[in-house]
């Protein structure tokens, strides 16, 4: 079975076989297990990058193979992160405050701990009260299973009431897009209980690793985000291998007929939309310690925007082509607004691509989507010889011009 | 006689034209119907009702033995209680292939979470073989339905419909843009459909509905005008009068 799957499916294999080497690669380069050829930050930069490469992939679920273009899924990416933060925040400030009451003639009473904790974490917004989503950030296992929860009831609760009164298409982005802004707005105000704009911080310290240093944590977290992004890549290929797959492409094309066939849309569409909300919470989760920082600007609309424009440069309606687009652009867009870039003097002007690569990106966005529809995956059928009629939506097969039959084989 | 599907009373407006207006109309189990009238008479729209695409205003759609009302089922739930449509346009999935379509439409439990732990059977392969040979598509399983002619797609979805097994199956314009032959194929198929279960053709050309020879009921203004055999409506001067005194004499 698994080998049938398999062959069915080269490009699952080979995927597996090239994220398996880039880990490799990198671990071998990397300062704590190898030559020390690749900067810790650099590292940092690449296991966020798989992470957005896994979100990447869920969007390509969702969007390229449900048809169902969702400008929201950034932001369950972040309430991952959050989730993942509120731990690692709590559990850090909490050795903090131990260390610092032990000096006392009486031992700390654990109110006194709970309240140093608080007025660490929130004398920022001028509280001193752990508010009640933080219920639950002392536990790691429960906080983790709330990266799950979370994301995965909000968008199970948005998608039934959207999908159910029927909201399709360019309505539906619209609608997921302004949760995004929503929640963004809401986590922005100091008394959401996570801390307003300021957000959570010094996530990269991972409590109970206080000896390990920073370039060992960082290729343990590629491993982690490599992990996540294989088992998470195997996942979406089986989901849409099957009659499932078969289900939502069709949902895709036509969901009046579909219903017809006695499925019921409205089931899959929300299964679809949670399980890749879930996904990219976890990405979320993997991403945000790498990254150090997480506040509400990381669920503004733009950032799912970016996430739509990678999975259209990388080729949607094929999981490999989300990967790559998203680690393409993403790193791309690291190089140029990094300042890294060369700048071009005109004479008259100079490009500076900090300002410029937006505009660069926006371009060649119009351009994919006009020229490429395949986006880079395409290249993959280019040198597979693979060609695939370009009849403008017209039927194939007899009528005016009958070669239309072999030009649609090969 | 118990009937299979039961419209009584059935009204509907759409911003103020009465599509159909107080239809009633039975059929049952298995039998063969077509239904004729001059465009704009409501015979869509009736297949619309039916099917759940369409609330009505007001009536009664009753199906099976349990007499279930449909009107409070969404189309997904009729579809799963019985009943198949067939569009006047061929809609089949044409990024898939001839098998993914057909192996979409056969019976099998329908949720999101039964489909995802599904996988074929072999007893599975060989039914959608089965049903390709049988609507002439047993050498084009693997190919895309995009590239199907047209003829060619209408035949897949007729074998769609076949592999879901509905027990009511209403037909748009079957033959349509098909030629003498595949006419009298889709004639020969639709009569012994019939047989099994009750089958209901909405169709303008009057040789087809003569050859398909079963009992007619005349759509007229969204209610039935006139119903019994063809000669027996033809000869309706009423008939005559809204209907084949324009497109046919």
């Amino acid at each position: 079975m698994t080998r049938t799957y398999l062959s069915r499916n080269p490009s699952v294999l080979w995927f597996l076989l090239i994220l398996s080497g880039f880990t490799l690669g990198v671990t071998l380069l990397s300062q704590a297990y190898g030559v020390a050829f690749l900067s810790t930050s650099f590292i940092k930069t690449l296991g966020m990058t798989l992470c957005l490469c896994l979100v990447a992939l869920a969007m390509d679920l969702i969007w390229g193979y449900a048809g169902i273009l969702s400008l929201g899924h950034m932001a369950f990416f972040a309430l991952g992160g959050y989730m993942i933060g509120m731990w690692l925040m709590y559990a850090r400030t909490e050795a903090i405050v131990i260390t610092a009451l032990s000096n006392e003639a009486l031992p700390a009473t654990a109110q006194e701990i709970q309240n140093g904790i608080a007025a660490q974490i929130f004398g920022v917004v001028g509280a001193s009260e752990l508010p009640p989503v933080w219920l639950f950030a002392h536990s790691l296992p429960l906080q983790l299973l709330l990266v799950v929860l979370v994301p995965g009831l909000l968008a199970l609760i948005f998608g039934w009431l959207a999908f159910r009164s029927r909201v399709t298409g360019v309505y539906l982005s619209i609608l997921t897009q302004a949760m995004t802004l929503a929640l963004a707005l809401y986590l922005f105000q100091n008394d959401s209980g996570l801390r307003g704009n300021n957000g959570l911080s010094g996530l990269q310290n991972i409590p109970g690793l206080d000896g390990v240093s920073q370039d060992r944590v960082s290729v343990w977290f590629l491993w982690a985000s490599a992990f996540a992004l294989g088992l998470g890549y195997l996942l979406v290929a089986w989901v849409v291998s099957g009659k499932f797959g078969s289900v939502i492409r069709a949902i895709r094309d036509d969901e009046a007929r579909v219903r017809f066939l006695g499925y019921s849309v409205e089931g899959y569409k929300l299964f679809v939309f949670t399980l890749t909300a879930i996904i990219a919470a976890i990405a979320g989760a993997l991403y945000y310690p790498q990254a150090g920082i997480i506040n509400p600007a990381e669920l503004a609309p733009i950032a799912s925007i970016y996430l739509a424009v990678w999975v259209a440069i990388g080729g949607r309606g094929r999981l490999y082509g989300a990967v790559i687009g998203a680690a393409f652009v993403s790193l791309l867009s690291s190089w140029f607004t990094g300042g890294r870039a060369p700048s071009i003097n005109l004479g008259f002007y100079t490009i500076n691509w900090v300002d410029w690569w937006l505009i660069l990106l926006g371009l060649s966005f119009v351009g994919v989507t006009l020229f490429a529809p395949k986006g880079i995956g395409g290249l993959v059928d280019l040198w597979q010889g693979l060609r695939t009629p370009d009849r403008k939506g017209a039927d194939l097969g007899p009528g005016d011009g009958s070669l239309l039959e072999k030009e649609a084989k090969k | 006689m118990t009937q299979l599907l039961e419209v009584s009373g059935v009204s509907v407006t759409f911003d103020g034209f009465r599509a159909i207006n107080n239809l009633s109309f039975n059929i049952g189990p298995a039998e063969l119907r077509a239904i004729i009238g001059p465009n704009g008479a409501g015979k869509t729209t009736f297949m619309d009702i039916v099917t759940g695409k369409t609330r009505p205003d007001e009536g009664k759609v009753l199906w099976g033995d349990r007499l279930q009302s449909l009107l409070a089922m969404s189309e997904a739930q009729i579809a799963r209680a019985g009943v198949g449509r067939k569009f006047q346009r061929p809609t089949v999935f044409e990024d898939q292939t001839v098998a993914d379509n057909l192996m979409m439409a056969l019976k099998a439990a329908r949720g999101p979470l039964a489909v995802l732990f599904w996988s074929p059977k072999p007893a599975d392969h060989a039914r959608v073989a089965e049903l390709a040979t049988e609507v002439g598509l047993g050498d084009a399983l693997g190919r895309k339905s995009g590239e199907l002619s047209h003829g060619q797609k209408q035949w897949l979805e007729i074998g769609m419909l076949l592999a879901q097994e509905p027990k009511l199956l209403l037909v748009d314009e079957p033959a349509a843009g098909m030629t003498l032959a595949e006419r009298e194929h889709t004639t020969r198929l639709l009569v012994d459909l019939a047989k099994t279960r009750a089958v209901v053709v909405v169709e303008h050309d009057m040789e087809f509905v003569r050859r398909l020879n079963c009992k007619v009921t005349v759509l007229h203004e969204g209610s039935v005008l006139a119903e019994g055999t063809l000669d027996h409506v033809t000869r309706n001067p009423q008939v005559i009068d809204v209907y084949l005194g324009r497109s046919e004499r």
